[in-house]
């Protein structure tokens, strides 16, 4: 394929797009028929999820082909890089719609409400807080407890990674191996320690704004580690299978971007929802 | 399959050969232009959806009193008309015009993700799926407008579920898409396209897939919340719960802002493209453009407050959302006087395609100008929610966006089917079109002055001969886009044959490849001078 090295791949007809469009499809209409309490919605999420995984193991699997069978030239991987960086931004641009509101309630609703005597008069500002029409009591989270044995978790994660990425970029694939484990295991660890926190805490979801902010950040921050993880150990089983080289391994970096974003969005959630 | 796709690639640099034929061509296509051609299809079949919804709106609103549907079924079909129309005609439409012409304009042998790129088409139909399937749910279509504000969309039936579901798939494709067209144009230009030498097209996608990615994960957000707080008992939009019904109303119109632009830099890009090739002259101030589509995108991000001007704001709030939004018409006025000054002594003729840039160039500056009217925080107070409102921004989404749709598909279209198509019939659809869209919508201006509000499926006996002429002229509109079917369809099935450049004045790589352009194009790259 000495041609395809040259000229930029263009990919063959591909039927991946229409599945990717079915399991979306099961996967939202199946939701909505769950929360709206018709039996068929179940099956319909699972039979979507499947397909879904399905596609993400298929796709993947053939454009992971592509790259080992050395179809890709410089300016594919260009194309790699540009696609991933957007994504992550993409992503940021999510987290902050949800920074957003938590602002929002902290520095706009919640003193209007308290200074707005109409309807409650008794309520007074501060945060945490449930908000004037929910009075059961709570209990919120702390920083110094697991919080911040998470942060050191995660920050300890990354630079096992980069340590890894230094293997990688040195041909050392023991230190590349046991960087990515280290990684994952980190990683592990950090979820483990979120559930247990979320098991113990004090309040839930429905506890007002607080736990809204709360659960709807720290949330969608554990599914992305999550995803990285998962991630994390494709990369570390590619690396078994003698993938990646010193000068040919962006699949590794973007999972090592996306693993660092997600790093970062947690030090914001430490700051602004456990800290301040 | 990485062997398959090895064989197929094998292929390249003949012709289509030994690519699937029939419904297999469309549903595995990796090709820029099948791709962009289902795209306008598909916002073609959605623009008649939602414009059949529109008369539906208009033969209600003929006379005063309920004549043919119930306000519940009214406020449907206004929502209804508003979602497909924003995210399943006008954008589609866009995307469908960066996907033939990009690739083309820049050299480029296709998007620099093609796989990718028909995920995002194939992504619509299931988000078109759940929004007209809502409409058989019970409680019948989402009602709450297209905006979602809670409370009511909290309180709202299982159709509310399927809209959000349909908007995050529809995010999910423009994200992926606008990833692709970055790429594409950042990474994929021929040899000596720098950037400040690409075509004007390119340049307000570049910046329109910029606004894309930063507002739809906003808009996600948003959406998750509504979901959240309708099932999970979060209480975001609650102030019972410490939230607000306000702060749905601030993240979706971060979102919603931008938006607007996202449906309006395209249709820059297509004016600039064609004014200059009938007016036979170089765009005026290609760089004054560059720069003010790149200011009208950053400042797209801190107006949005002004869609609330009575939602009780704090004073300092409402200003500097007065004042950011009159400053966009510093920029824009750049982008009309440019357009101005490349007519102005220009040789120019008047094909279709230069009469719908015309017209939008002279009612949009109306739409802008109504813009301007609404921005002034005390006469915005008066003009919240009435018709003013609706003309205004049916001048700027109508004659603004549609409209270049329009005048892009008749200047394209002999590049794309290797035929003329019919003159005579386009200017007759262009006349018909520009007349018929006035008798609609000016009167509005009138009627909302005057205060009738908009949404309301009945209005009291003053507003009945303005609103007559508005339903009249509403009809002749509709009747107008069935002739821009035929002409189309007539078009694609023969007529005289295009040469490649086409126009006498087109410049650009895309006039350089056959009529209609081959499957293939610049797999080797052009040299641009």
């Amino acid at each position: 394929m000495s041609q395809s090295t040259k000229n930029y791949y263009l990919p063959g007809p591909s039927f991946w797009p229409l599945i990717a469009s079915i399991s979306l499809f099961l996967l939202a209409g199946g939701f909505t028929m769950v929360l709206n309490k018709i039996s068929m919605g179940t099956p319909l999420m699972i039979a979507g999820a499947v397909s879904l995984a399905y596609l993400l193991f298929g796709w993947f699997k053939e454009v992971i082909g592509e790259s080992v069978s050395k179809f890709y030239n410089k300016q594919v991987d260009l194309s790699f890089r540009w696609g991933m960086g957007w994504f992550i931004f993409s992503e940021v641009m999510f987290f902050f719609g949800f920074f957003g509101a938590l602002f929002y309630a902290r520095n706009v609703s919640v003193p209007w409400l308290s200074d707005a005597k109409l309807l409650w008069p008794n309520f007074v500002a501060g945060w945490p807080t449930s908000g004037p029409g929910i009075t059961e009591a709570f209990t919120a989270m702390g920083p110094w407890g697991l919080p911040a044995i998470n942060t050191l978790l995660l920050l300890t994660s990354g630079v096992t990674l980069t340590w890894a990425h230094w293997g990688l970029m040195k041909d050392k694939r023991t230190q590349l191996k046991i960087g990515l484990a280290l990684t994952i295991l980190l990683g592990a660890i950090f979820l483990y320690l979120q559930m247990h926190e979320y098991a113990e805490a004090g309040f839930t979801i429905k506890t007002g704004i607080y736990g809204a902010t709360f659960y709807m950040l720290t949330g969608f921050h554990g599914l992305h580690v999550t995803m990285g993880a998962i991630m994390l150990s494709i990369i570390l089983f590619r690396v078994m299978k003698g993938h990646f080289n010193s000068h040919d391994h962006f699949g590794f970096e973007a999972v090592a971007w996306y693993w660092h974003f997600v790093d970062v969005v947690w030090l914001f959630l430490f700051i602004f929802v456990y800290w301040l | 399959m990485s062997t398959t796709t090895a064989a197929h690639h094998d292929d390249h640099g003949h012709d289509s050969h030994g690519h699937p034929t029939g419904i297999m061509r469309w549903v595995k296509s990796t090709n820029h232009k099948d791709i962009g051609t289902m795209y306008l299809w598909f916002s073609f079949t959605m623009f008649l959806f939602a414009g059949a919804m529109a008369m539906g709106i208009r033969a209600e609103l003929f006379q005063p009193g309920l004549q043919f549907v119930q306000p519940e079924t009214f406020n449907q079909l206004t929502t209804l008309h508003g979602l497909i129309m924003i995210f399943g005609a006008i954008m589609p439409a866009f995307v469908g015009f960066a996907n033939w012409q990009v690739p083309l304009m820049i050299g480029a042998p296709d998007m620099a993700f093609p796989r990718l790129n028909n995920m995002s088409f194939w992504l619509l139909i299931p988000a078109a799926i759940l929004l007209v399937a809502s409409i058989f749910v019970p409680g019948g279509a989402v009602a709450g407008g297209w905006t979602m504000y809670p409370p009511l969309s909290v309180q709202a039936g299982m159709s509310m579920d399927m809209s959000i579901f349909a908007l995050h798939i529809l995010g999910v494709s423009s994200i992926v898409g606008s990833i692709n067209i970055i790429t594409t144009i950042f990474n994929m230009r021929a040899p000596g396209m720098t950037l400040m030498k690409m075509p004007m097209f390119v340049w307000t996608w570049l910046i329109t897939a910029y606004l894309l990615i930063a507002a739809m994960p906003v808009l996600a957000g948003a959406l998750t919340m509504l979901i959240t707080d309708r099932h999970f008992g979060t209480t975001f939009f609650n102030a019972a719960g410490g939230g607000d019904p306000v702060l749905f109303q601030h993240v979706f119109w971060f979102f919603g802002h931008p938006e607007v632009y996202i449906m309006i830099l395209p249709a820059f890009g297509i004016l600039s493209t064609i004014i200059p090739t009938f007016a036979r002259k170089p765009l005026f101030g290609y760089a004054s453009m560059v720069y003010a589509t790149a200011a009208i995108a950053v400042l797209s991000f801190v107006v949005w407050a002004h869609h609330m001007f009575t939602t009780g704001m704090p004073v300092a709030g409402q200003l500097f959302f007065m004042y950011s939004t009159m400053l966009i018409s510093v920029p824009t006025g750049v982008k009309v006087f440019n357009w101005l000054a490349t007519m102005w002594k220009g040789s120019m003729t008047f094909e279709t395609p230069m009469l719908f840039s015309i017209a939008v160039v002279f009612l949009f500056t109306i739409g802008g100008l109504t813009g301007l009217v609404c921005a002034i925080l005390p006469v915005d107070i008066q003009l919240q929610d009435t018709y003013y409102v609706v003309a205004h921004f049916h001048y700027v989404l109508f004659s603004g966006a549609a409209m270049s749709i329009m005048g892009g598909v008749y200047y394209w279209l002999p590049k794309w089917t290797g035929h003329m198509y019919d003159e005579t019939l386009g200017k007759w659809h262009f006349w018909t079109t520009t007349i018929a869209f006035n008798v609609t919508f000016f009167p509005m201006h009138f009627t909302g002055l005057a205060g009738m509000p908009r949404r309301i499926p009945d209005y009291s006996q003053q507003f009945a001969e303005f609103n007559m002429i508005s339903s009249l002229g509403a009809f002749a509109l509709g009747i107008s886009q069935l002739l821009f079917l035929y002409v189309v369809i007539k078009c694609i099935r023969g007529g005289e044959k295009a040469t490649s450049q086409v126009w006498e004045g087109a410049h650009g790589l895309e006039w350089t490849v056959a009529s209609p352009a081959p499957f293939h194009t610049f797999e080797t790259p052009p040299q641009v001078k």
